[in-house]
């Protein structure tokens, strides 16, 4: 479980963070969701230690991390496994060597077992017999597969997903968010997942927590967000047709 | 001041949760080879014209019948030994590995590769950085050994073939009041210099905010101040070693 206290964020005098509170549930698929520029991928670097927050605390299964010594976040961090918007492959490494990266960096594993481990993750995501190829010879969809599967090579107890479905086709869309959420039952991991995308929303949000200027605005699930009484929220959810449709048959 | 701050502490951070040896030794030959290796082909163009100019411009000043041919030969050696190879290869040397350096850490960071080594714990700053400056300082001062011998050679072809002096005359030159120290000063300088081209440029690139724009930037500053710093450190060097 990741919980987060009374989390505020300035950058040069420009509040882009309000006193953001929440609990992400182990085992749920959690999602932080808001218009571009609303903090949402501030308050998930925030939370990963990328950006030190002005105030607040962030707890992984209650260890403070935002005041953690250096040996404890690095303990924390190699807990963490993250697929970033672009992927952020190595792109002086192949798929193999991406995967088996964290491996190589922060275990003493003999060989045979992180081939084994890296093939695992590699089907996992769908992706054998790519080991070979480089990410500039992939496609954005299986970059962000490659992404997952580096982030869960280590088995990770704390997933979290930036835009996730950024730049995708639905269709692929659909299957990336449906691996995240298979990876989080089967390997019962706490996963955050920043988005936008309401596919996404419907599709996997089971804890959704709506960010709006900085604020968090509402917190609930993919079947409670059609009813809220929270016009911000209402007006995201609802710019677009499809959703509008949806609200009318519901 | 602010800036130099940060470059210190950056500084200090390599040395701080590093990673296993094996991990930057790999790195650090991977490293030799693109700085080092691949940038023997300009050093070797770069040095062996300035000795080749620089004898035939000595010898179009040597209008006094009073000063022997040989002085060509010896002020080759010197200028190549206290100024042309450490220095202006250090030049060639920022403007070649620098931007180099300087647009592939810009690159990873803008592209979040750097945040995802954080995120990972590792530390970023050391383990994509140390290697690139422990390589640069091993593989510089190999390239200016080789400038300077390069330099001397290019200096004898011209002289000699353009008729300005005999072969003799040059190789006598060359080992009239050799001063030793010289040797040492180049490599001090080239150590120096390598350090401050490497550790400046992979400053610039580490910390590129921005998209494409920003680390073409990058990549011009950290030239710009790899150069300033360069002639700064000659002139210091200078006045503390001769």
């Amino acid at each position: 479980m990741i919980e987060v206290k009374h989390i505020s964020k300035q950058f040069g005098g420009k509040q882009v963070l309000t006193d953001v509170s929440g609990v992400f549930q182990k085992g749920k698929t959690n999602l932080i969701i808001g218009a571009s520029g609303t903090g949402k991928s501030v308050l998930m670097k925030c939370m990963v230690g990328i950006i030190k927050p002005n105030e607040g605390e962030v707890f992984y299964d209650g260890r403070s991390f935002t005041n953690a010594d250096r040996d404890l976040k690095t303990e924390i961090r190699r807990e963490i496994g993250m697929l970033f918007q672009g992927g952020a492959l190595f792109d002086s490494k192949n798929v193999q060597e991406n995967v088996k990266f964290p491996l190589d960096m922060l275990t003493k594993m003999p060989e045979e077992e992180k081939i084994e481990r890296v093939n695992f993750c590699l089907k996992r995501v769908g992706l054998e017999n790519t080991n070979k190829k480089m990410p500039s010879e992939i496609s954005g969809g299986m970059k962000k597969r490659v992404g997952i599967a580096r982030a869960i090579v280590m088995n990770p107890d704390y997933l979290y997903c930036d835009e996730p479905n950024s730049g995708l086709d639905p269709q692929t869309s659909i299957r990336i968010d449906n691996l995240i959420d298979e990876i989080t039952k089967e390997f019962n991991t706490t996963t955050i997942v920043v988005t936008h995308d309401m596919n996404s929303v419907m599709e996997i949000g089971e804890n959704i927590l709506f960010i709006h200027q900085g604020r968090k605005l509402w917190e609930g699930n993919s079947e409670e967000i059609l009813h809220t009484d929270c016009q911000e929220l209402e007006d995201f959810v609802l710019a677009n047709k499809l959703m509008r449709a949806v609200k009318s048959i519901s | 001041m602010r800036k130099l701050g940060k470059y210190i502490i950056f500084i200090s951070t390599l040395f701080t949760r590093r990673e296993k040896f094996k991990v930057y030794a790999s790195q650090t030959l991977e490293e030799c080879m693109k700085i080092g290796v691949d940038s023997i082909f300009i050093v070797v163009i770069v040095s062996s014209f300035i000795g080749a100019v620089t004898a035939v411009q000595t010898a179009f000043n040597l209008i006094s019948p009073l000063i022997p041919k040989y002085v060509i030969g010896l002020l080759v050696r010197d200028m190549t030994m206290l100024e042309l190879a450490p220095t202006v290869i250090g030049i060639v040397f920022a403007g070649k590995v620098g931007s180099n350096i300087a647009g592939e850490l810009g690159t990873m960071r803008i592209t979040e590769q750097i945040d995802a080594l954080e995120v990972m714990g590792i530390n970023s700053a050391s383990y994509l950085v140390l290697p690139k400056i422990v390589a640069a300082m091993i593989t510089y001062p190999l390239l200016v050994i080789l400038a300077a011998f390069l330099s001397i050679m290019g200096g004898f072809l011209a002289g000699v073939f353009s008729g300005h002096l005999t072969e003799t005359q040059y190789v006598f030159g060359l080992r009239a009041d050799f001063n030793p120290f010289n040797v040492n000063f180049a490599l001090i300088k080239s150590l120096v210099f390598a350090f401050l081209v490497s550790s400046i440029s992979a400053f610039t690139g580490y910390f590129t905010v921005g998209g494409a724009l920003e680390v073409g930037k990058s990549s011009t500053n950290a030239v710009t101040s790899s150069c300033i710093a360069i002639l700064v450190a000659d002139y210091l060097l200078a006045q503390l070693l001769l």
